[in-house]
């Protein structure tokens, strides 16, 4: 059996989060009754033209200087012409020979910690199309238009990938940067953030691709995977068992966890692409990327980069905490008055206790139940000694769940740390008295039974024995 | 014999009260009423509404307003869209839309105070030269009803010609101005591509279509360019520059200046048309003009140029007629595929299909760089050739056409024959430079034109030399015979 490699290159779609479609001043919110937003540029009416939104031009080129690449200076629309009753004009107004953004790069840390380089080959403007309903029409098909005209931004990935795992972390890394740059609001059900993922297989060491493959249309990380490693298993299979692999269109169903073909390159369109007559060639000036350079946020690398350097952060926490601008917020205003001596306890209570909470019932992390000053609070009372980190985690399923603040749970609980040396040696010298054997057994050389002494203490307290001083205390009787 | 006044001496009497809009309105749907079966001019007659416009624009009157083209009647080209009004673009495809708006150029001729009298017939979406295309049938030329009238403006020329209105509106994509004009005897102008607004017009080929209009001569064209000239917002290929005053232009003295002879359009010009032609240079070197000869090496390439480049724009431009939105759909289609080939296929017609395939074949892959490419470059170096004659010269002279009106029938049957009755007025249109087509004599009874190419932007001094010329000559005031 040879050694297969898999290569991978997508193409994402994201949704520009303008107010106003693309080339006319229909709304684009999501989710309002069909042909609701539709106006008569969107119907293509006889007569009407096209005008571009200046907004959408500017998510491109913050895009764009966001990954290195450079802005072009001068790109085109063009006309991919082909006829589908979602597609009014019978053609879509995207960018072909001459996109608005050319190549760039993009860092993506993979699951083993590696970091790797994916090229990006372009991203393109273009509009959205209809979508067609068939659900409760009987012999018929229904055109809702609220779509057509919305904004995208066609991001092109060079064929880097060489796993699913490796295309899903390029996703991700992508899906977080356009929500950093607030020009998409990912919303991967409402398909404001899409791709195509473009799959071949090549013995490994060969240069030249193997015969690819492009599955439409996948909507969620989970399919991105799933859709990429069935359709690998596919081609090796086929190729192995003496077949070639056909370039077709291939979609994925997630019911029966299988691509399956949808057209061929033979039955493929001939687009006829060509520049649209009706706009102007995109011009942009270095003024206009200049100011839009200036509206760029920190990016995600340059906020990991800070924590790591700043805070003392392990790579992988860095690139957790700035995996969202949310997320990163709400850790620097946790951090922000403990200082940075305490940011590796920040850290493991946000990518701890919070996210799993946060998961555990699917919120937001904007609307968390416990603020960033609240959890700051918490932590400020392991670190003055109040509370044991243990004693913290069972404070903090009482804040999120009854929203009390911390001191008045410590209060009302009476969860307040022992730290009184003499109350500690009195609890000591109980359990001293009442275990002679495990005494005896400990000094003749039973060093692990140190843990059951401990665990006798805190027992005897409730928890809430400061573990330092008890470890000090119990160590020095025990020999005496 | 109010019909035969210019749009300035109606203004006086309308502002003088002597008659009303609503009268003039009048007046002009007997006309139409009475000559027009003759000559089919109309698709769409709005007489009601033309009525409500008349009364509106005296009350506007009434209320102190003034304006030039207040309580004035026009007829659109049915490529305009108008709202609440049938838009057919002489095709069956149409025949039952119903504009939901107003062109740019409508709205603006409505603010100024027009009045629509109805809708004028063309060569179906603009596709022709004899307005013959249409599915209203042909136009009749009033000068003689066996013959065409030109196209594919056909109905708004023919109209203008037989004084049906004051003035009508029109569209130019290699011609369609110019040469219905030319053919009808009255001044037609095509602005520069960008001058005036497309919104609402319906395209044809988008890098090449321009709105004009055709009057009784180019003082009253000058009025009405006026107003419909301009920067539109929702025309991203519309011109946002200031619009010069011309009207006021008109009577600038034309000593020095430079007319070119387009070598190329001299060149085996049959000799009654090279003799017209001649005794309008006359009359210019009288007027102080000298006349230069000049070359544009490129230019004998305008025709197959264009009908790569036009028939490329339409075939894509008349996609979104599928018959899923709005016009005509084919009676009980069996799946998507047969409604699209049966709406298309019944509600287009045979010169459209035509270029509906030609354009889509010089688009298809493989065929692109040896077609659409190279007439792109070809374009170019046309361009670059007016570019070039236009620093020697302030305008250049030579025919509209090369022949009068033919026959109805005689060239239809023959696309290629039929294309090249465009020769001299395809350059403009790839360039996008503004042209004009003025009455200068006849041959065998029928009108013949004299075109001026400018360089971008020139309208006012063409409007100017045009109307200098019709100042020293009255071919712009002979009225076909049945019509005076």
């Amino acid at each position: 059996m040879a050694d297969w490699e898999v290569v991978i290159g997508l193409e994402i779609h994201a949704q520009l989060a303008t107010k106003s479609k693309i080339f006319s001043g229909s709304a684009t919110a999501y989710g309002a009754p069909p042909n609701t937003q539709a106006s008569l540029v969107d119907l293509a009416y006889p007569g009407v033209l096209p005008v571009l939104n200046a907004e959408a031009v500017r998510m491109a080129v913050k895009f764009g200087l966001s990954i290195g690449a450079e802005v072009a200076r001068h790109s085109v629309f063009a006309r991919k012409n082909y006829f589908y009753p979602d597609l009014p004009k019978g053609y879509q107004i995207s960018q072909y020979e001459l996109p608005v953004v050319k190549k760039g790069k993009l860092k993506v840390m993979l699951d083993d910690g590696a970091v790797k380089i994916i090229g990006v080959t372009r991203a393109h403007l273009e509009e959205d199309a209809g979508k067609s309903l068939h659900e409760g029409l009987a012999n018929a098909t229904g055109i809702d238009l609220n779509r057509a005209g919305t904004p995208l931004l066609e991001i092109v990935s060079e064929p880097d990938m060489r796993g699913a795992k490796e295309a899903v972390a390029y996703m991700k890394k992508i899906h977080t940067l356009v929500r950093y740059l607030e020009i998409c609001d990912g919303n991967m059900q409402e398909g404001s953030f899409r791709c195509d993922a473009n799959v071949s297989v090549r013995p490994r060491g060969r240069d030249k691709f193997g015969t690819r493959a492009e599955i439409k249309n996948l909507n969620s990380f989970r399919f991105v995977e799933k859709a990429i490693n069935y359709e690998v298993a596919r081609q090796i299979e086929l190729l192995e068992s003496g077949g070639t692999v056909v370039q077709e269109t291939r979609l994925y169903d997630s019911d029966k966890d299988e691509t399956r073909s949808m057209r061929s390159k033979e039955e493929a369109n001939d687009y006829r692409y060509f520049p649209d007559p009706d706009l102007l060639p995109l011009e942009i000036d270095e003024g206009f990327v200049a100011t839009v350079r200036s509206t760029l946020p920190e990016l995600p690398d340059e906020k990991a980069a800070r924590f790591a350097q700043e805070l003392g952060l392990s790579a992988y926490d860095a690139g957790v905490l700035s995996a969202s601008r949310e997320l990163g917020a709400y850790f620097e205003a946790v951090v922000a008055e403990l200082g940075a001596t305490n940011a590796k306890l920040a850290a493991n209570w946000v990518m701890g206790e919070l996210s799993s909470a946060l998961n555990r019932d699917n919120v937001e992390i904007t609307q968390s139940r416990v603020s960033p000053a609240a959890l700051r609070g918490l932590l400020a009372r392991i670190v003055d000694a109040t509370i044991s980190g243990k004693i913290a985690k069972d404070v903090f399923e009482e804040m999120w769940s009854q929203g009390e603040a911390v001191d008045d749970i410590i209060e009302a609980k009476g969860l307040k740390q022992i730290t009184d040396s003499g109350a500690i040696e009195g609890v000591i010298d109980a359990v001293i008295a009442a275990n002679p054997k495990q005494v005896a057994d400990y000094r003749s050389g039973k060093d692990k039974l140190f843990g059951f002494f401990v665990g006798q203490v805190m027992k005897a307290t409730g928890g809430k024995a400061n573990p330092t001083q008890l470890n000090d205390l119990l160590k020095a009787k025990l020999s005496s | 014999m109010l019909h035969t006044l210019s749009i300035g001496e109606l203004g006086r009497s309308l502002s003088s009260g002597e008659i009303s809009s609503v009268e003039l309105t009048r007046l002009f749907l007997a006309r139409i009423e009475r000559l027009n079966p003759a000559l089919n001019a109309l698709i769409t007659l709005t007489a009601e509404q033309a009525l409500l416009a008349a009364a509106a624009a005296d009350r506007r009157r009434a209320a102190g307003e003034k304006g030039p083209l207040l309580g004035i009647p026009l007829i659109h080209k049915d490529i305009f869209c108008t709202d609440g009004v049938r838009t057919s673009c002489g095709s069956r495809m149409l025949d039952n839309f119903v504009a939901p708006y107003d062109a740019t150029v409508v709205a603006r001729l409505k603010a100024a105070g027009t009045v629509m009298l109805g809708k004028a017939n063309m060569d179906e979406f603009a596709m022709g030269s004899s307005n013959e295309t249409s599915f209203y049938g042909p136009v009749k030329n009033p000068w003689d009803t066996s013959k065409v009238p030109g196209g594919s403006s056909g109905g708004s020329a023919a109209a203008a010609a037989a004084r049906l209105a004051a003035f009508t509106t029109g569209t130019d994509t290699g011609g369609s101005i110019r040469q219905p004009a030319a053919l009808t005897g009255v001044t037609g102008v095509k602005p520069t591509y960008g001058r005036v607004s497309r919104y609402g017009m319906i395209a044809f080929a988008s890098s090449l279509d321009q709105a004009g209009v055709f009057a009784r001569s180019a003082a009253d064209a000058a009025i009405v360019l006026q107003a419909m000239a301009g920067f539109d917002p929702r025309d991203s290929t519309s011109i946002d520059a200031p619009v010069p005053d011309y009207p006021a232009a008109l009577r600038e003295p034309l000593k020095g200046l430079k007319i070119g002879l387009l070598r190329e359009f001299f060149d085996g010009l049959e000799a009654r048309n090279a003799s017209l032609i001649g005794d309008a240079l006359k009359i210019y070197r009288g007027l102080g003009a000298e006349t230069v000869e000049v070359s544009l090496p490129h230019l004998p390439l305008s025709v197959p140029t264009y009908y790569v480049v036009a028939p490329a724009e339409c075939s894509s431009n008349l996609s979104r007629f599928d018959g899923v939105r709005f016009g005509y759909r084919c009676e009980n289609p069996t799946d998507l595929l047969d409604l699209y080939k049966r709406s298309r296929g019944e509600g287009f017609g045979a010169e459209v299909k035509r270029r509906i395939m030609t354009g889509t074949y010089v688009l298809s892959a493989g065929y692109f760089d040896a077609y659409y490419l190279k007439a792109q470059k070809v374009r170019r170096l046309i361009t670059d050739d007016f570019r070039a004659a236009f620093e020697q010269v302030d305008l250049l002279i030579g025919p509209t056409t090369p022949t009068p009106a033919f026959a109805i029938g005689a060239k239809i049957d023959d696309p290629v024959t039929m294309y090249l009755n465009d020769i001299y007025t395809i350059g403009a249109n790839l360039a996008g430079l503004p042209g004009l087509s003025l009455p200068c004599g006849f041959i065998e009874g029928l009108p013949m034109g004299l075109q001026l190419i400018g360089p971008h932007f020139s309208e006012a001094k063409l409007l100017n030399a045009a109307h200098l010329f019709q100042q020293a000559t009255d071919w712009h005031s002979r009225s076909p015979r049945g019509y005076e």
